[in-house]
């Protein structure tokens, strides 16, 4: 990219060139702003998770002397933290991998194959994905307490397939539109039937695209909030962001912040890592679909 | 343009093998589409039209005159539930909530969009350290919103950093009024701006250099440039991420829930009062006549912005415009 614009700039005519090099410092100011701007919120939870309780209120900009306090604390065993992580694990893990198997054929047929009330089928999935979340819960939730499933696995991931699947389908389905469709054709061409070529060809080729899908999807599916925390209220079953939203202090009024930063950065490190991996791949996925 | 997908580069490539295939093709396609059709019936579908149904009802409560026994089930009244929510005390704490949530999507969104142009701008122009900020970006994405209405809960405390940058008495934001409505505002900006330049910049790309440099050769000026070139040629792009945007903000929970907290005046949101309604007073009735309103209102939103600015939803999100 840079290769490609320099030889342009040099053309320039001579008029803006000064002007040019008085501002070239500009973007980076800009840069330097928006990393500061993204990273500062964060960067304040990680130095407050490693402040000893008594210096909690320290406004210092790194914590003297650091201490993992604030850790053992989240992880101590009355807060129930750990086996809320493995909690949030199994179901962004069982959601995404549900999704991703009835997501990926949906996809494929919309991307690839001709149909009647394709447009129509694609709408409907669109407007899926814009309703408000309250309108599903609430019904859920009296089915669930009709048939017993408050405090289940099971009523956590399924309201969880509302938000999930359309926003599955639709990166899918930009990906699948982006592969070469002449790679199908030579399959055809070599006597595969669609399933076959589905199966044989694009598969193995949407892989990429099927793994970024099950990142951006477990993310979302990790954040969940207000699903978990309506058709939840056994501490054994609640997720990672329930449960440190939930932490209390020795009193009511004492909010254990120290306690809440570190849960929270261990809620936020394995996205963060995800992200730093697959940056590109996701940024790719998320301009690609569009979605939230 | 919005809803004939892909139609164009198909029928011609389809055709040689058409005959024998298309039957085929129906049948496969709606094997593969139809376990999806399901899913979406049975937690989209399904939960609308039992929201809209228990909207007209209420739970029993009391005693039963002629009986003695305590009622139970459900009566159904009317529209009650959708009457209540705008007389009396309900009435006055639903009005406000549901002012609090239009305000909240208009600034929040306003401020993002903004802030969101200015990034992608910037990222546009730079080309080294694109990694770093790329990462960056997505750092305010991935953090889940309830953790990050916690991490400016504990900013925003009354001697927490928030406090101790800015000159002056200390604010209480995390009480009620309108520096927790701020709040709000601002946590929700921190958390999606970047997202919003991230698309921009994408929109960004895909404008080829040569209308800038003939913008350049007729004398244009960068502001002039900006506002005759770019701002038209990402509008497709920025329409779309400002609806989804405002369609998410119109929804918004978890940022008000953990930062502010419920039952506060000036931010409780209308799914907030659906979920204490539903939650905390199993008032299923209630709580649902708030649910399908916000259906009704986020529909009408969609409807008037698609109509009015002419978003290509359909199009955007399936990377057609690419």
């Amino acid at each position: 990219m840079t290769a490609a614009t320099a030889p342009v700039k040099a053309d320039r005519p001579a008029p803006a060139k000064p002007q040019r090099s008085r501002w070239a410092w500009a973007p980076y100011l800009g840069i330097a702003a928006i990393v500061i701007y993204c990273l500062a919120p964060f960067y304040w939870m990680l130095v407050s998770s490693l402040r000893r309780t008594n210096d909690i209120f320290d406004s210092s900009a790194v914590p003297s002397p650091p201490s993992g306090d604030s850790y053992v604390a989240a992880f101590s065993a009355g807060n129930g933290f750990l086996r809320a992580l493995g909690n949030s694990f199994l179901v962004a893990g069982v959601t995404t991998v549900l999704v991703l198997l009835i997501g990926t054929l949906t996809a494929y047929a919309l991307a690839r194959l001709d149909f009647k009330f394709k447009n129509l089928v694609l709408a409907v999935i669109i407007t899926t994905s814009m309703f408000p979340g309250i309108s599903l819960l609430i019904p859920l939730l009296e089915l669930f307490s009709g048939i017993g499933w408050i405090n289940s696995y099971q009523a956590m991931i399924v309201p969880s397939m509302s938000f999930a699947l359309p926003l599955a389908v639709w990166n899918l389905t930009a990906f699948f539109r982006q592969m070469p469709i002449e790679l199908e054709e030579a399959a055809q061409i070599d006597g595969c039937t669609p399933a076959q070529a589905f199966r044989k060809v694009i598969l193995p080729l949407a892989a990429p695209g099927v793994f970024t899908t099950a990142i951006i999807t477990f993310i979302a599916s990790w954040n969940e909030f207000i699903i978990a925390l309506s058709v939840v209220n056994k501490k054994e079953l609640k997720t990672a962001p329930v449960i440190t939203s939930q932490f209390t202090g020795t009193t009511q009024f004492d909010a254990p912040f120290g306690t809440q930063m570190a849960a929270g950065v261990i809620v936020t490190i394995p996205l963060v890592i995800l992200v730093l991996l697959f940056q590109r791949r996701i940024v790719a996925g998320l301009t690609a679909g569009g979605v939230k | 343009m919005s809803t004939v997908v892909g139609a164009p580069e198909k029928p011609d490539r389809v055709k040689p093998a058409r005959t024998s295939r298309k039957e085929g093709t129906g049948k496969l396609a709606g094997l593969l589409v139809s376990p999806t059709l399901l899913v979406l019936g049975l937690v989209v579908a399904y939960p609308i039209v039992a929201a809209v149904r228990l909207a007209f009802y209420q739970r029993n409560e009391g005693i039963d005159p002629e009986t003695g026994l305590l009622e139970s089930g459900d009566k159904f009244v009317g529209i009650d539930n959708f009457a209540d929510m705008f007389r009396g005390d309900t009435g006055a704490r639903f009005l406000n909530a549901l002012w609090n949530t239009t305000s909240f999507t208009l600034a929040a969104v306003t401020l993002e969009v903004i802030l969101g142009v200015l990034m992608a701008l910037v990222m546009h122009k730079a080309f080294k350290g694109r990694a770093l900020v790329r990462a960056s970006i997505l750092v305010p994405w991935a953090v889940p919103t309830a953790i990050a209405g916690i991490l400016w809960r504990w900013i925003f405390q009354a001697d927490g950093v928030a406090n101790d940058l800015l000159p002056g008495d200390p604010v209480l934001w995390t009480t009620d009024g309108p520096q927790a409505w701020l709040a709000v505002v601002i946590a929700d900006t921190w958390k999606t701006a970047p997202f919003i330049g991230l698309l921009v910049l994408a929109g960004l790309q895909v404008i080829s250099n040569e209308v800038y440099e003939a913008a350049k050769l007729d004398g244009a000026s960068p502001w002039r440039t900006f506002w005759s070139i770019t701002l038209p040629l990402v509008k497709p792009t920025l329409m779309v991420a400002v609806l989804f945007r405002i369609l998410d903000t119109l929804r918004m929970f978890d940022l008000p829930y953990t930062l502010i907290g419920p039952g506060k005046n000036s931010t409780d949101t209308v799914t907030i009062l659906a979920f204490e309604e539903a939650v905390k007073f199993t008032k299923y009735g209630p709580a649902s006549a708030y649910a399908v309103f916000l259906f009704v209102y986020v529909a009408a939103v969609a409807f008037v912005f698609v109509k009015l600015l002419g978003a290509d939803v359909v199009g955007a999100r399936t990377g057609r415009n690419r």
